[in-house]
C-alpha cells in the first residue's frame, strides 16, 4: 500500500516538471519511479504511522495554508506601515514563548510559521520553549494569543 | 482580464519588495534588518511569481501552459519553505556571534 502511494506521489511529480507525456519519457519516469519507490519507500512515511491518520494531518494542513496566508498578509501590511512611517515606530524585543507541542513537525511548523509572519523571527527552541525576535509589542500579543500555536496542535492532533 | 489582475498582482508585489527595501535601509540593527528583508521577500515574492503564472495562462489554458505556471507556483512554495528557514538560520547565527539587540531603553541612554 505505502509503496503504490509513494509511486503514485513521484509518478505525478515526474509528469509536472517533464511535461512530455509521450511513451518514452513516461516509460523512463515508470522505471525511475520504481527504482526510487523500491529503494526509499520508508523514507516519506514513517513505518508505524497509520494512514488515515496521515490523511487527516494533510488535509487539515491544506486547510491551514489559507489561514496562514491571510495571517501573512494581514502583518506584512503592519509591517509595512511601520517601515513607511517616518517616525519608524519599532520596539524590538526578545521574548520566550512557552509551546505546548510536542512532535518534531509541529514544532517545526510553528516555528517556520512564526518566522513566515512578519515581525517575528525564531532564533532558538530550547526545550519547547521558542526565543522569538518581536519587532514590536503588537506582534509580541499576536504571537502570545496562541491562535496560531492552537491552529498547529489541531493539524496535528495534539489538542 | 486575466492580464490586468496579474499587473494588479505584480505592482502590489513590487510595492511589498519596495518596503522591504527601504526597511533594510532605516532599520536600525541587524535583527530589525532581517524582519524587514526576509519577511517583505516572502509576501513580494510570493505576489510577483503568482502574477508571472497567471500571466503565462493568458493565450488559453493548454495543458502544457497549465504545467508551466504549476512549475512557477512550485518555486513559490519552496520560497515559502527556505525563506523563513534561512531568516532563522542567519538570525542564530548572529545571535551566536553575540550582536546586542538594539532597544528603545538603550538609545535612551
Amino acid at each position: 500500500m505505502r509503496y503504490i502511494i509513494v509511486f503514485i506521489l513521484l509518478f505525478a511529480h515526474w509528469v509536472i516538471w517533464s511535461g512530455m507525456l509521450d511513451a518514452f519519457h513516461l516509460a523512463l519516469g515508470v522505471i525511475s519511479c520504481g527504482i526510487v519507490t523500491f529503494m526509499s519507500h520508508d523514507l516519506l512515511f514513517k513505518r508505524e504511522r497509520i494512514t488515515s491518520q496521515l490523511l487527516t494531518e494533510s488535509i487539515r494542513f491544506l486547510f491551514y495554508i489559507p489561514w496562514l496566508m491571510y495571517q501573512i498578509i494581514l502583518s506584512n501590511i503592519h509591517v509595512a506601515k511601520i517601515v513607511l512611517n517616518p517616525s519608524l515606530p519599532i520596539d524590538p524585543k526578545f521574548v520566550w514563548y512557552k509551546s505546548r507541542l510536542k512532535k518534531d513537525i509541529a514544532l517545526t511548523t510553528f516555528s517556520n510559521s512564526i518566522t513566515l509572519t512578519p515581525g517575528t523571527i525564531t532564533t532558538d527552541i530550547v526545550d519547547g520553549q521558542y526565543y522569538v525576535h518581536c519587532l514590536d509589542q503588537k506582534v509580541a500579543d499576536d504571537l502570545m494569543g496562541g491562535a496560531m500555536e492552537r491552529k498547529i496542535a489541531h493539524v496535528f492532533e495534539e489538542d | 482580464m486575466i492580464t490586468a489582475f496579474s499587473l494588479f498582482l505584480f505592482a502590489i508585489g513590487i510595492f511589498f519588495f519596495f518596503t522591504a527595501t527601504v526597511g533594510l535601509l532605516r532599520m536600525p540593527d541587524f535583527y530589525c534588518r532581517m524582519q524587514a528583508t526576509g519577511k517583505g521577500d516572502t509576501m513580494g515574492a510570493f505576489l510577483t511569481v503568482t502574477a508571472l503564472a497567471l500571466y503565462n495562462l493568458h493565450y488559453g489554458f493548454t495543458l502544457s501552459a497549465v504545467l508551466v505556471s504549476l512549475k512557477i507556483m512550485f518555486i513559490a512554495v519552496f520560497i515559502f519553505v527556505a525563506n523563513p528557514t534561512a531568516t532563522h538560520a542567519i538570525a542564530k547565527a548572529g545571535m551566536d556571534c553575540g550582536f546586542e539587540p538594539w532597544t528603545r531603553e538603550r538609545r535612551a541612554e
